[in-house]
């Protein structure tokens, strides 16, 4: 299987998230900003870091370029995407998740190993967990508060597309401790905190993250 | 040659971390009457000749999608 992993020009965990995919047992590719080329991948990483020196709103100049187009029409026909962080952003923005990510009502960066529940076990990106396992993982953003009408949370909450809740601390002002969401299909997930930081235990708080990678390539051996 | 403004702003009901900052420096230096303070953004276009009817309607969508983010903000579009 082959995860292919975008790099921006201000992309900073791209290196990050091909090591998980290789941990997890995949191929990764590397993938281009200005290239529209999907070279085949299997599924697709959008990774942390500041696209495009994050300028006018996070997210929101990576959502036109080249490769987002393929990336979105490929997504629509079910191609599993995983945003992380920046690359959550860019998922809202893309309008392939619903809500948007706001600036930390603290105002302040954070920089922690934040634990999380997760909640959907039926996404693409997260069947090898177990419903209400708790896991810890990094975090650290900015603009991590997610925020949606209400309409759209108690939807969210009613299709069980919320794929995890902040525990103990809500760390950015996020709406319902909304951590990552899914869209109605289970393919695309966008989660603030990074799995991919956390997939050996030599430079990582636990090896939870790794769930998240060996979930898509245990849901694309199913489907093949 | 024509100038567009658009001022992008985030919508009322959602908190601005920037503006309350902006807030509290202004009533440390003195501006002790302020209430609020809500940080925009303002672009300003140039374009070459006229603005037709198909140019401001370009600029329209491209204000809803591009500039600002309707999820989470509000735009006003003024042809100088």
């Amino acid at each position: 299987m082959r995860i292919g992993v975008v790099t921006f020009p201000g992309s900073l965990d791209d290196q990050d998230a091909r090591r998980a995919a290789t941990y997890a047992g995949a191929e990764a590719v590397r993938l281009w900003h200005a290239d529209d080329n999907l070279q085949n991948v299997d599924a697709v990483v959008l990774p942390g870091g500041f696209s495009y020196g994050d300028y006018l709103r996070c997210g929101a100049i990576a959502r036109f370029a080249p490769v987002m187009e393929s990336i979105v029409n490929a997504a629509n026909g079910g191609l599993p995407v995983l945003g992380i962080c920046n690359g959550f952003q860019i998922l809202c923005e893309s309008h392939l998740l619903p809500g948007a990510l706001l600036r930390n009502d603290h105002r302040k960066f954070i920089c922690r190993d934040q634990r999380l529940r997760i909640e959907n076990t039926t996404s693409l990106w997260t069947r090898n967990f177990r419903v209400a396992q708790e896991i810890t993982i990094p975090l650290k953003n900015g603009e991590g508060g997610f925020i949606a009408d209400v309409k759209t949370l108690d939807e969210l909450e009613a299709e069980n597309r919320v794929i995890a809740r902040y525990v103990d601390v809500n760390p950015n002002g996020s709406m319902r401790n909304i951590a990552g969401i899914t869209n109605a299909k289970g393919n695309v997930v966008g989660i603030m905190p990074h799995p991919e930081h956390a997939i050996d235990d030599l430079t990582g708080p636990t090896t939870d993250g790794l769930l998240f990678f060996t979930s898509v390539l245990e849901s694309l051996a199913v489907k093949a | 040659m024509a100038k567009i403004i658009v001022d992008v702003h985030l919508k009322a009901e959602l908190l601005d971390p920037q503006g309350r900052a902006i807030s509290g420096a202004l009533e440390r230096l003195g501006l002790t009457e302020v209430v609020d303070v809500r940080q925009g953004k303002q672009f300003v276009i140039e374009i070459n000749g006229e603005v037709t009817p198909e140019i401001l309607q370009k600029l329209q969508e491209l204000s809803g999608n591009l500039l600002s983010n309707p999820v989470i903000e509000n735009y006003e579009l003024k042809v100088l």
